[in-house]
């Protein structure tokens, strides 16, 4: 065999090879992975992707989609609920849509909702809940189905419709010789400068922290602070989502305020510190309902509404919603058992674990099952009623191209000498194509 | 030491075959059916998980693929073009750079003064010798969640410090700190390895040479110098490659760490490429982030293998 013979065979190979490459291409990337409206031939197996691996969700999950099964067997014969659990949730579900292995249902955020509802990854749901016998679309609140709505057709179900509320370790504060929220509470004092005052005491000379936002605020900014602003009047963006709003007043104030909680005062912990309120090291921690699992009786603890900043009270909740993802195979049924899975019967047994956005089930009844640890006082004031009235964190259409600028931004501003006269400008440069689509 | 590679053996002696019967011929299509049977996993291994991912990468990088929109739209040359333009790019191949050389030059100095050391014949070597490379087998992700409690702003390194009355730095949040902080993590973890290769290379140092070296008056300094280091330098070569390989696709650490900050302080490539492909779902721009990647990795890989020919003294 001489060398041009293998030069030749050489090249055969790789030209075979790299046609096999771009052929087994040309038939993934761009494939929709289904969803056309056919019907099928006989029963289907559904799929749904969700955040949560708790072993008490996937029980309710599979007994509310047994009972569906057991009603609808020439429908679907299987539905499976898939944990992809940590922070690349999003990526994951992202990357199974991208590979022509899109789910039939998955579980989004609030941030990540008004991004795959004008994306058009979720299928409209307005139709089959209207059709569907019994489902009391009218139940649903309406400022909780607002991020899940575009142009009066609702594109998911926000089964979980959390308030964010203060926990409070009450033997911090008594140990710090601080007053009692409920106290300030009740004679109008309970303001976030006074929290922020108790917190300070609390960390002041302590291996403990007196303020933990309810995410990392130094690389998750809008899950940390997204409820706070609110409260400073202030937005990240316009509400169309077309102007960039962080180089407002209010939100200059906002970040001036949360920089001098952490460089000034001490109520907050520096960027990198690692603390944790379940185990008794913070005074004071925002946070939802479902944080209340984690807690024992190791301390004296509280939850009770956010504080007041000078735009007033904002009561603010975050939600965990699932829709249909358009591209699945089967979209037409899997909208079916998703009207089924959150009707009137099902979202009871839903809100065992998530507090419902029907009007009709916010009760300390049906919420106590989901939180026993908390008292009736502290369901009715901190969940109930704030949930009832609570706007949703902002989101965005691009979200997922505006997150990392701005953190990358913000980053100048969590140092000693960090400016937010200066960083709010910065970011709004940063992001301001994006935000323009 | 042989004057001549064996595989220079065995290549003249094919070249030069005696007549063949007919058993010797089967007898050698046998050896060859086996042959490839070992080597046919391997081969395939790399066709199927290695070219053909890369013959996507390389087809995806001339698209605008946005997967939540489910367009997949050919655009040609533009995301090079548009790469060329980005400053991101490039702040993170340099941070990239400098990640790799920090990497390099102390692993390698660690690396090489552990095996020196280890090579002595003192007690306890071995022990010493499997607590230098068990971090090598510890997972990754592991070893990194126990630092990223160590080197927290409150952790274990500044609470050990803060009883002498020294105040740690906030290591990952500090940009000055936070890559240098990232590069000795990996250190420790990556030390073993390379430590066990020139302990190997350094024990099949001849001893008759050293010996020679020193009945010739050189000092031990010199005779590292000029006997050790040379017969040693194949090993080298092959842990500067290595090391340089691994270090300009590091992802577990930054990830973990400090997810690229603080600002891009520690936005490495290969993070951005996953941020731009899995967090903004820009797919085809991130392919070709990949596809220079590729591109600057085998040069960087071919300046040194071609570099050997200067200073590998023994070369296979």
């Amino acid at each position: 065999m001489n060398g041009s013979t293998n030069r030749r065979r050489f090249l055969t190979a790789a030209a075979t090879l790299s046609a096999g490459a771009l052929l087994l291409a040309s038939c993934s990337g761009g494939d929709d992975g289904g969803g056309d409206g056919d019907t099928p031939d006989g029963p289907v197996e559904l799929r749904m992707v969700m955040w949560s691996a708790n072993e008490g969700h996937h029980e309710i999950f599979n007994q509310i989609a047994d009972a569906y099964i057991a009603e609808n067997p020439e429908l679907v014969s299987a539905v499976s609920f898939e944990p992809l659990t940590g922070s690349g949730y999003v990526n994951a579900l992202t990357t199974q849509i991208a590979g022509g292995d899109a789910p039939d249902l998955a579980w989004v955020s609030e941030a990540n909702a008004a991004q795959f509802v004008q994306s058009g990854v979720l299928y409209n749901l307005q139709p089959t809940f209207t059709e569907t016998e019994g489902y009391d679309i009218d139940d649903l609140l309406d400022g909780a189905i607002d991020v899940w709505s575009a142009d009066g057709e609702i594109y998911g179900y926000p089964f979980s419709n959390s308030p964010f509320g203060m926990y409070v370790n009450n033997d911090l504060l008594a140990a710090a010789g601080q007053p009692n929220p409920r106290d300030l509470m009740a004679s109008g004092e309970w303001t976030w400068d006074k929290a922020m005052e108790i917190a300070a005491a609390v960390a002041d000379g302590t291996s403990t922290t007196g303020f933990q936002a309810s995410d990392d605020p130094y690389t998750n900014w809008n899950a940390a602070l997204g409820a706070m602003w609110m409260s400073w009047g202030a937005a990240p963006w316009s509400e169309d989502g077309t102007e960039c709003t962080f180089d407002s007043p209010e939100m200059v104030e906002f970040f001036d305020w949360f920089h001098g909680q952490i460089y000034d005062t001490g109520a907050v912990a520096e960027p990198g510190a690692e603390f944790d309120f379940a185990s008794g090291q913070v005074g004071l921690r925002l946070s939802q309902l479902s944080s209340s699992t984690a807690l024992g009786d190791d301390f004296a603890w509280d939850f009770v509404p956010m504080p007041e900043g000078p735009a007033g009270t904002v009561p603010v909740v975050g939600q965990g919603g699932v829709g249909v993802v358009a591209r699945g195979d089967n979209p037409q049924i899997a909208a079916d058992f998703l009207a089924y899975f959150t009707n009137p019967e099902n979202s009871q047994l839903l809100a065992q674990f998530f507090p419902p956005p029907r009007e009709s089930l916010l009760t300390v009844e049906t919420l106590s099952a989901a939180a026993p640890a908390l008292t009736e006082e502290q369901i009715q004031g901190t969940v109930i009623d704030q949930a009832l009235v609570g706007v949703t964190k902002a989101g965005h259409v691009n979200m997922s191209e505006i997150a990392d600028p701005v953190r990358v931004e913000l980053d100048a501003l969590w140092v000693p000498e960090g400016d937010a006269a200066t960083v709010m400008p910065a970011i709004c440069e940063a992001i301001s194509d994006s935000l323009a689509g | 030491m042989s004057a001549e590679p064996m595989g220079a053996t065995d290549r003249k002696v094919g070249r030069t075959p005696g007549p063949r019967t007919g058993s010797s011929k089967r007898l050698a299509r046998i050896d060859a059916a086996v042959g490839l049977s070992f080597a046919a996993p391997a081969v395939i291994g790399v066709l199927v998980l290695g070219l053909v991912p890369f013959g996507y990468v390389i087809w995806y990088s001339l698209h605008d693929w946005s997967p939540l929109i489910g367009e997949f739209n050919w655009i040609g040359l533009d995301n090079f073009s548009r790469l060329i333009a980005d400053d991101t790019v490039w702040s993170s191949f340099l941070t990239t750079f400098k990640y790799a050389a920090l990497l390099m030059v102390l692993n390698i100095t660690l690396a090489m003064g552990l095996a020196v050391l280890l090579n002595q014949k003192l007690r306890g070597t071995t022990t010493f010798r499997a607590f230098f490379f068990s971090p090598v087998i510890v997972s990754a992700v592991a070893w990194v969640l126990v630092w990223n409690y160590l080197v927290a702003a409150n952790g274990g390194i500044n609470g050990a410090l803060a009883t002498i009355g020294i105040q740690g730095p906030n290591w990952l949040r500090d940009p000055t700190w936070a890559l240098v902080t990232v590069v000795v993590i990996q250190v420790f973890k990556g030390v073993g390895m390379n430590m066990i290769l020139f302990l190997a290379a350094l024990q099949n140092v001849p001893a008759e040479l050293k010996e020679a070296a020193r009945i010739d008056g050189a000092t031990p300094g010199r005779v590292f110098r000029s006997v050790t280091l040379p017969l040693i330098s194949p090993t080298i070569l092959l842990v500067v490659m290595i090391t340089t390989i691994g270090a300009m696709d590091v992802f577990v650490p930054i990830q973990i760490l400090t997810q690229g900050g603080p600002g891009r302080s520690t936005t490495v490539i290969s993070y951005l490429l996953y941020r731009t492909a899995f967090e903004q779902q820009d797919f085809g721009y991130a392919s070709a982030i990949g596809v220079v990647l590729f591109v600057v990795v085998l040069v960087l890989a071919a300046l040194q293998w071609s570099s050997r020919k200067r200073w590998v003294h023994d070369e296979v």
